[in-house]
């Protein structure tokens, strides 16, 4: 048995079954890394012992085992807290920081029998949509190591591709999922807004933040998300999904489902290849039964100035208490208190992360406030009534995920604001708090993977994944791995 | 020229919840440092607020009482700043709507000013930690226990006038609070602190002239004081043809005087926002009419209750309503069985006496009702005479000692035996005959003389009606 082309679900199965243990599958996942982050660099932290006695430990118990994903590999992005294991954002500034506490998130997994492989890389503190902001090094595009992987979750999406783990959890505050996944050509779910806890997730941007799943499919994204998803009394954002098994109602039964195009996503900036593999996803749906409609969408050209305002303007204040005094790294040599400030930060923080910081403080200080963060918020209002308005047309909307495949490393760093437009597909959700995912569709002439993204409305999970699921039944661009 | 203070207050006020604010550590005050705290209220990175809900009450409750406007929906906003005490680098507050505004405190100075006191806005915020420097080592340490304790701050408009009237708000609002249970209040443990914004125009004028903002003020004493003194320095600058700057100032208790601590122009841009980790938090009618039905008896009806069930003079009631501690005491006695009467006259005299003289509060009294009134008792019953009864309250008072065996051990039991002062009597009769002499005489003061030679024979024990009985009895004989 090939167990690294098993999908997280049939592993578990197989788990089950007695066919492979749980030990024989964490050290072929370790081998895989090992054989290959010095390439692609997807982990920051690797822990290898403590995985192998995991899975020693949880095989004993294979027989009590209830989750579907019990045993199965897996890895979190590195903003996610895990308890003694040290905790980075892949930034200076947290240094050795080991977190006291879990995130509620991996104690939901851990209770599932997850087994942790380790930390994956990221954009510094989730800013960035190529994982090369990285204090730790860009992470590298396993489907071609001279391409970025997208990001901020590029780790996650580059270790699912890799095939060195069944499944990661990643962070999505404008697409931070969703683009790697259509990148590395995984499938990747932001879930909605509060369906999963954020203790323990180290903020970028509070309101917008939500962890998710990147996995081989949409099936397994089901099972991690009715693994992750409920109501914790540490977060008080969070909401009660208040659905059943999101697993055992994926039907792939699409019938008379209306999936909405809104045009205005498919005009100018968006690349010919992705346009025509996107727009070919509706063809697929509506053989299986789905009703396509096409409809304006006139809220475009709003969502990345709204996005990046707010978005920074918390970041400017979730980042003020990373300052040298309690935790992670100081700089050394400050004459006094506002010295101690200024250089652990100047020192610790990467140039995309001050932008934003910078950005951030100027949106939110006296005089500015209204004309840049106050109007920002009604924008994000009239991004939310204009979903509201879309799934009065359709229970679930296509888009592309991101205009091009993914590019040259290098490349997206020299221009931020070009970077920032190319997350105009993605952001519009995290504003409006709905969920999506991200599923391969093609590739491009260089074989680049392509993403479509589907959309829901607000606690619209199911209908999401059963969309996704039923593509994915009738097309095999999600198995195509890695060259 | 003749000038008019003009002053508004900022009180904040620590809420008597057991946890704090946004996580579940202990609000108890002290500790070894850094050992009430956990990830929540140290801000470690991730970590998220949520909103303990005795602290939403405990809010509701004191802008009700103050007779503001409690809002149906409130949030909680962001207050970013650095400083080594606030460990997330912004302070979780309520500016854009906070939970109640509009209120008003009706005041009552000593010299007999009454008016209204008009409270622009209560919120409720987090507390920031303590900053304590080692001179020996030339370090700062920082002690992260306060970090979360609830706080609410209460904003009044400009209303005072003089430093009378914000003696007499405060008093207020401190009864107030306490009587509510929401807050103990305590200014020398810092659960109750206050800013003072000044400044002084000339009388008539409806204007405001530039105003200071003081800090660092302690005790109603130091209130009272700096008020004095900074109507005095604007006063002076003005008359002096110089202006009065826009201006942070530190009171300096020993220097008895206000130093400027910074300047509007180098005042910090807080960058307030909205909490987006805190869902905007949304108050019932139901629940409202709820604690309006939960607030207990305040002074004002304490008083008149006082006034007509026990028939006590309303000088009285009032002392013994000015405090909760104070009136829970005073029923407490009653309760017990004790004469209404009797009890306002100890609280009024020997207990007042005693906490002035130990710098208590009411509320830190050690002596408890059960033993007042065992004294009371003890009195009632002729069993003790009133001065011997003061001696015993005394010693009893600190430890809230036992009366009984107090007096037993040391032999202080009233002697009442008619036999013992007869005999006492006799023997001081037959000592002093010129005194006897000159009673018969008419001299009444004689008698006087007579009765304490007696009382000091019985070394003061002796009951002074009893004495006072038998003596003149035997003088007639």
């Amino acid at each position: 048995m090939e167990l690294l082309e098993l999908s997280a679900l049939q592993l578990g199965e197989a788990i089950k079954k007695g066919e492979v243990s749980i030990p024989e599958a964490t050290g072929a996942a370790l081998k895989a890394i090992e054989a290959q982050n010095g390439a692609n660099n997807a982990f920051i932290t690797v822990t290898a012992e403590a995985a192998m006695a995991r899975a020693e430990e949880l095989q004993k118990r294979v027989k009590d085992a209830s989750s579907p994903l019990y045993g199965v590999p897996m890895a979190y992005k590195d903003n996610i807290c895990t308890k003694g294991v040290k905790t980075t954002c892949a930034s200076k500034i947290l240094g050795d920081f080991q977190p006291p506490y879990n995130a509620t998130l991996v104690e939901k997994l851990t209770a599932a029998g997850a087994v942790s492989l380790g930390k994956l890389n990221m954009d510094e503190f989730a800013m960035g949509s190529t994982s090369e902001t990285s204090f730790y090094g860009a992470t590298k595009n396993p489907r071609a190591l001279d391409r970025a992987p997208g990001g901020s979750s590029g780790g996650a999406a580059a270790a699912v591709a890799a095939k060195e783990c069944w499944y990661a959890i990643g962070s999505d505050t404008g697409g931070s999922i969703r683009q790697p996944a259509s990148y590395c050509g995984v499938t990747g779910m932001k879930p909605t807004y509060g369906t999963v806890s954020r203790y323990g997730l180290i903020a970028y941007a509070s309101s917008l933040d939500q962890m998710g799943p990147l996995c081989g499919d949409a099936a397994d994204c089901a099972a991690v998300l009715d693994a992750i998803q409920g109501k914790d009394f540490r977060d008080g954002t969070s909401l009660s999904g208040d659905y059943d098994s999101l697993l055992q109602n994926l039907t792939g039964d699409i019938s008379g489902l209306k999936v909405g195009v809104p045009v205005d996503c498919f005009g100018d900036g968006l690349n010919g290849e992705v346009r025509t593999a996107v727009l070919a996803v509706a063809d697929v749906l509506k053989d299986r039964g789905a009703e396509v409609v096409e409809f304006q969408f006139p809220v475009m050209q709003y969502v990345v100035p709204a996005y990046y305002i707010i978005a920074s303007a918390e970041a400017s204040s979730n980042l003020s208490r990373f300052d040298g005094v309690k935790y992670g790294w100081r700089a050394e040599g400050y004459e006094d208190l506002a010295d101690l400030y200024n250089k652990t930060r100047t020192e610790g923080f990467g140039a995309e992360v001050k932008r934003r910081i910078l950005l951030g403080t100027f949106v939110l200080s006296t005089g500015y406030y209204d004309a840049y963060y106050k109007k920002a918020l009604q924008v994000k209002a009239v991004i939310k009534r204009a979903f509201d308005d879309a799934f009065n047309h359709c229970d679930v909307m296509l888009t592309p995920v991101a205009p091009t495949t993914a590019p040259k490393l290098g490349d997206s760093l020299s221009d931020p604001l070009q970077m920032y437009l190319s997350d105009i597909y993605t952001v519009s959700l995290n504003l409006a708090g709905l969920p999506g995912i991200s599923v391969p569709c093609g590739a491009d002439k260089q074989g680049l993977p392509i993403g479509a993204q589907l959309i829901g409305p607000a606690l619209g999970e199911q209908v999401v994944l059963n969309a996704a699921h039923a593509f994915q039944l009738d097309t095999d661009y999600h198995k195509k791995g890695a060259k | 020229m003749t000038w008019e203070t003009v002053i508004g207050l900022e009180t904040h006020v620590e809420l008597a919840t057991k946890t704090k604010i946004f996580c579940s550590c202990t609000t108890a005050f002290g500790g070894a440092p850094n050992t009430h705290c956990c990830p929540v209220c140290t801000g470690m990175p991730g970590t998220l607020p949520v909103v303990n809900e005795k602290v939403v009450e405990f809010a509701a409750k004191a802008g009700l009482a103050l007779n503001c406007t409690v809002n149906r929906s409130c949030k909680f906003d962001r207050k970013n700043y650095f400083y080594p005490d606030l460990p997330k680098a912004y302070q979780v507050s309520q500016l854009y709507l906070p939970i109640a505004v509009n209120g008003t405190v009706p005041i009552k100075t000593e010299s007999g000013v009454e008016k209204d006191i008009r409270i622009h806005e209560l919120h409720m915020e987090e507390d920031a930690g303590k900053l304590v420097h080692d001179p020996w080592i030339d370090q700062t340490k920082a002690d992260y226990n306060r970090c979360g304790v609830p706080l609410i701050e209460i904003v009044t408009e400009p209303d005072f006038r003089t430093a009378e009237e914000v003696v007499a708000y405060l008093e207020k609002l401190k009864s107030t609070l306490e009587y509510l249970g929401v807050s103990d209040c305590k200014m020398q443990e810092g659960s109750l602190r206050c800013d003072v914004n000044l400044s002084v125009r000339p009388a008539g004028s409806e204007e405001f002239g530039t105003r200071t903002e003081m800090k660092n003020l302690n005790s109603f004493k130091a209130i009272a004081r700096a008020i004095e003194y900074e109507a005095k320095r604007q006063v002076e600058l003005i008359e002096e043809g110089k202006r009065v700057v826009q201006e942070t100032r530190r009171w300096d208790e020993n220097k008895d005087a206000t130093f400027s601590m910074r300047s509007k122009e180098n005042a910090q841009d807080y960058r307030y926002f909205p909490e987006p980790d805190i869902p905007p938090l949304e108050l019932s009618e139901e629940y409202l009419e709820k604690l309006r039905a939960e607030q207990p008896e305040m002074a004002a009806e304490k008083m008149a209750r006082y006034q007509a069930e026990y028939g006590l003079p309303v000088y009285d009631t009032e002392m013994i309503s000015t405090s909760k501690a104070m009136a829970d005491f005073f029923e407490e006695a009653v309760a017990q069985g004790a004469p209404a009467k009797e009890v306002a006259n100890w609280i009024m005299g020997q207990v007042m006496r005693q906490l002035s003289a130990k710098g208590l509060e009411a509320k830190e009294m050690p002596l408890t009702p059960k033993t007042l009134c065992r004294l009371i008792a003890l009195v009632g019953e002729g069993k003790l005479n009133r001065n011997t009864a003061v001696k015993v309250f005394d010693a009893v008072f600190d430890s809230d000692g036992d009366v009984d065996a107090y007096v037993k051990e040391h032999g202080l039991e009233q002697v009442s035996d008619a036999g013992l002062v007869t005999e006492a009597v006799e023997k001081v009769l037959a000592a002093n005959p010129q005194s006897v002499a000159d009673f018969k005489g008419g001299k009444e003061k004689a008698f006087g003389f007579l009765v304490g030679q007696t009382m000091k024979e019985l070394k003061g024990k002796a009951d002074p009606k009893v004495v006072n009985e038998t003596l003149r009895a035997k003088l007639k004989e």
